[in-house]
């Protein structure tokens, strides 16, 4: 057995304190540690965006971070972005207009659009596109994901 | 007095309140709050971790396992190989399955399982699979099914013979399952009146399902002989049987809950890792959890058939066909199952064709063994008859469309299957197309636009249901068919349509597989259609049942009692003056009357009307690099009813997407060690969000006449044009047509080099 790690970090807020094996990816502490099953992983080796969170604000794969990595570190799943009763204009967007349909991506791609429109609020059709490129879905063709993502950005804008 | 569906005919007349809407799904919140329970989202208390060890191999002797070093590692609790599986016979249906979970005499697939290990943690369960001492002697393998029809090729079953040869060669060992022959008429007397004949010869590779949830399970074998199993699948019941066959554990003692499905597309409708966590759980006496890693899934889930197609077409002058002939080889992995029957039944039905002959071989090789994927072994071949149609269109001098509309088939067809078409909407599929705005737009400069069609029978079987009326007149669905897409919300709007009330006030949940009857694979496009029944028959039994409770309350003859918009009332004014009474009202009120109100329907479905679409794509070809980018795209296509239009055109999407990666990038590369060369989502490159536009849709509605609402299925027909309009879309851009999937940069650039060399 491996020597494990104390390590103590902030999910969506709440303080966590956890062990882990050295070799462990914040992907796997998460879910096994955690019980944070919101966040999925789909190869484990940065392709496909289903493990996507952030950590002190940057968009990161979770399995290509090191759960001891997580220290000191302000991280922010899935399970963090609806506020109480209101979902996100984001998630709310994706159940109107059917962007999800077995739903094994869409925390990824959610918290993945999240970190684009907070970044640009007016994403083109090409830019939405080009930032979820790095996330995988196979069930959509996309078409749905880019006009939920536009559309959510355009309420978040008020327009 | 209600009419319960006891001839399921199409109501032409009948307004719909609900059905063609698209509400928010129902499983949709949790998905997007993370809360969706997947497979590898469940833990059991006291769990272990399995995982497995898989022969570096692609062929050869499993000369001995040795497992006493793993077994004897600190936080091992089990290691199983094929000792701890039953004996059963080669060559057989249970005797393939058990030899794909667990190797015996052989290893037949680099990928493929022959030890699994579960530990206390992850990491001491991969440290076990280091020290088992497997001794190999190493084969020479065969990959590509071509090859290993040659008579030197290595052979994979001594034991095999191929069904359906003929003379000396029929008694040899070989590598060829099946030679299967289909057809019609005379071929050599349709193409003498061919004044056009085209002949091409296509092939295509392995590709992948792609799903994103990795295969996951956790089974629970208990002291007294009962399973417990959580996995990811399309066919829970189906499972079932099969993990009875080749651990020999009675059906009633395994119970299989499905959880929330993350894609399968055909892929998830066989097991894995589900008869070894089974063992590992009976030998450590703990649940054990497995999970694929992507590598895995890759690498020993099954890709679908690789194929060769030979096809030779005549017309006459006038445009219409009069004689197809085929030779098509499907590769099927190491066991028999690629569905390859299909091509031949599938491939020309849409057009009415006097002289068919298709012969289609099914080949063994060292690769993963096949598993569906929609439409299995169909748009492979359309890839190549779709060429060969716009080819002659071209030769005769028609528009594409008007070529296919001349040779199309309408009601009343006769299939070279035997099944007699009633109504079918091909023709106004095609017509759709021909006045949609992307067809009617000019071509833009330096790109190539293609047409397809394609084809698919739309299946039915045996299906099982229950409904029951809650007191407060809620409805809850309890269904066997899995959800691959969204079809619980379907059904819940279809009991909601029947009843006349909300679809908020019906909620649609997923059986185990002891708390119904036998439910058949969700596969074949046949859920919202099969399910449907069901759901529909269910209501219209619970209604019957509330208006004999409505009579018995007033005291009045059952006839007299009419069932609307969720409320039972009186006939006419001279069954009496009564207030109506609402679904609640009597529920809240079955202590009094009979108890329980509840329907249940069992049927093995017929009647699935078949389905056609239409693809329509402009692409560009970058002249220097050979990369081909899709620049528009449209799907036509009949969905008879479409009950939520966003779900079906989601399907739609997502089949032309799945399309362009198989026509343009996905494919299994094999090293001449008969390794997996890309087995990762880096390497094995499915389209992402910047490859693609967006997919326009037309849902065509001719309604099935065998279903009260007219609706057909539609996973999997939009797949089936898919690669052949992106195909023709290319040649049309180059001025030659690629025959060879995936059309990646290298092989187009390398067509446009011999075309301008041959100037």
């Amino acid at each position: 057995m491996s020597k494990k790690y104390h390590v103590t970090t902030s999910v969506n807020g709440d303080e966590y304190d956890f062990l882990c094996e050295p070799q462990q990816s914040l992907l796997d502490v998460l879910r096994d540690n955690l019980m944070l099953t919101g966040t999925k992983e789909g190869c484990a080796t940065g392709d496909c965006g289903a493990c996507s969170v952030m950590m002190d604000g940057r968009l990161v794969c979770s399995c290509l971070v090191l759960g001891v990595e997580a220290g000191g570190k302000k991280i922010e799943t899935i399970e963090g972005m609806a506020k109480g009763d209101t979902l996100h204009p984001l998630q709310q967007k994706f159940l109107e207009l059917n962007g999800l349909q077995c739903g094994i991506c869409t925390p990824g791609i959610l918290v993945a659009a999240r970190a684009l429109l907070e970044k640009n609020p007016d994403p083109s059709e090409t830019e939405v596109r080009y930032w979820l490129a790095g996330n995988l879905c196979r069930c959509t063709g996309y078409d749905k994901v880019i006009r939920a993502v536009m559309a959510a950005a355009t309420e978040m804008r008020g327009a | 007095m209600a009419t319960i569906l006891e001839k399921p005919g199409f109501n032409p007349d009948r307004q719909y309140k609900i059905v063609g809407t698209s509400p928010v799904k129902h499983d949709g919140f949790d998905k997007v709050t993370g809360r969706a329970k997947f497979a590898a989202d469940a833990f059991l208390p006291g769990m272990l971790i399995g995982k497995v060890l898989r022969s570096p191999h692609p062929h050869a002797v499993l000369k001995s396992i040795d497992i006493s070093k793993a077994a004897a590692l600190p936080g091992v609790k089990a290691v199983i190989t094929r000792d701890d599986f039953p004996e059963i016979k080669q060559g057989t249906g249970a005797g393939d399955m058990t030899r794909i979970a667990m190797a015996r005499e052989k290893v037949y697939w680099e990928g493929h399982p022959v030890a699994a290990v579960a530990a206390t943690s992850e990491s001491i369960a991969k440290k076990a699979l280091k020290l088992i001492d497997v001794h190999y002697e190493v084969l020479p393998h065969v990959i590509d099914p071509v090859e290993a029809m040659k008579p030197d090729a290595p052979i994979l079953h001594d034991y095999m013979r191929t069904k359906g040869a003929k003379g000396p060669d029929a008694e040899k060992p070989t590598n060829v399952v099946e030679r299967s022959v289909l057809a019609i008429c005379d071929v050599d007397a349709g193409f003498a009146q061919a004044d056009f004949i085209v002949e091409h010869t296509y092939d295509t590779k392995p590709m992948h399902q792609g799903y994103i949830e990795l295969q996951s399970c956790i089974a629970n074998y208990s002291d007294d002989g009962q399973v417990d199993l959580w996995c990811c699948t399309q066919a829970p019941w189906v499972y079932r049987d099969r993990l009875t066959e080749i651990l020999k554990i009675d059906s009633s003692k395994i119970r299989i809950q499905q959880s929330e499905l993350g894609g399968g597309f055909g892929g998830k409708t066989t097991f894995y890792l589900e008869p070894l966590s089974i063992v590992l759980s009976r030998k450590a006496k703990c649940p054990v959890k497995m999970t694929l890693t992507r590598s895995e899934v890759l690498r020993a889930t099954g890709p679908v058939s690789g194929t060769q197609s030979t096809i030779k077409m005549g017309c006459k002058k006038d445009g219409t066909i009069v004689a197809v002939d085929s030779t098509l080889i499907f590769q099927t992995g190491p066991y028999t199952g690629s569905a390859f029957t299909n091509a031949p039944q599938a491939m020309l039905t849409r057009y009415e064709l006097k002289n068919v002959r298709t012969v289609s071989y099914e080949v063994v090789s060292n690769r993963p063994k096949v598993s569906s994927f929609r439409a299995p072994c169909v748009p492979q071949v359309v890839f190549g008859v779709e060429d060969c149609v716009s080819e002659l269109a071209r030769k005769v001098g028609m528009d594409e469309l008007d070529f296919r509309l001349k040779n199309a088939i309408v009601e009343g067809h006769k299939t070279i299957y035997g099944e007699t078409f009633n109504r079918i909407g091909f023709v106004e599929t095609l017509e759709a197309a021909k006045n949609c705005d992307h067809y009617k737009s000019p071509v833009p400069k330096g790109q190539g636009r293609g047409i397809a069609t394609g084809f698919w029978f739309n299946r039915g079987g045996e299906t099982t249901g229950t409904m029951n009326l809650a007191p407060d007149g809620t409805v809850n669905i309890i269904l066997g068919t899995a959800d691959v897409a969204g079809s619980r919300m379907s059904m819940s709007m279809m009991a909601a349509e029947e009843f006349g009330i909300p679809v908020d006030r019906v909620r649609s949940v997923l059986a185990d597989t002891n708390s119904l009857g036998y439910n058949r694979v969700t596969a074949g496009s046949r859920t919202t259609f099969s399910s449907g029944m069901i759901v529909i028959d269910s209501a219209r039994k619970i209604i019957a049942e509330l208006c004999r409770r409505a009579a018995k309350i007033w005291n009045v003859p059952e006839e007299g009692v009419i069932f609307e918009d969720g409320h039972c009332r009186p006939a006419s004014s001279n069954v009496g003056n009564f207030e109506p009474l609402s679904m609640k009202d009597i529920a809240s009120k079955t202590t009094y009357t009979m108890g329980a109100i509840a329907g249940h329907s069992e049927m093995n479905v017929t009647g699935a009307g078949p389905g056609f679409a239409v693809h329509i794509v402009d692409v560009e070809v970058d002249k220097e690099t050979g990369l081909t980018s899709v620049k528009r795209y449209t799907i036509v296509e009949d969905a008879g009813k479409a009950i939520s239009p966003l779900q079906v055109e989601g399907q739609f999407q997502g089949a032309a997407v799945q399309g362009i990666g198989w026509a343009l990038n996905e494919e299994y590369i094999f090293g001449d060690d008969g390794r997996l060369q890309n087995p990762g989502f880096l390497d094995y490159r499915m389209p992402v969000a910047s490859d693609v536009p967006m997919i326009d849709t037309v849902i065509v509605e001719v309604p099935n006449p065998k279903h009260p609402y007219g609706l057909r299925g539609v996973g999997e027909v939009p797949l089936t044009p898919a690669m052949g309009a992106i195909g023709n879309a290319i040649g049309n851009a180059i001025g030659i047509r690629p025959r060879s999937l995936p059309m990646t940069p290298a092989k187009v650039l390398a067509l446009m080099e011999a075309g301008a060399k041959a100037g």
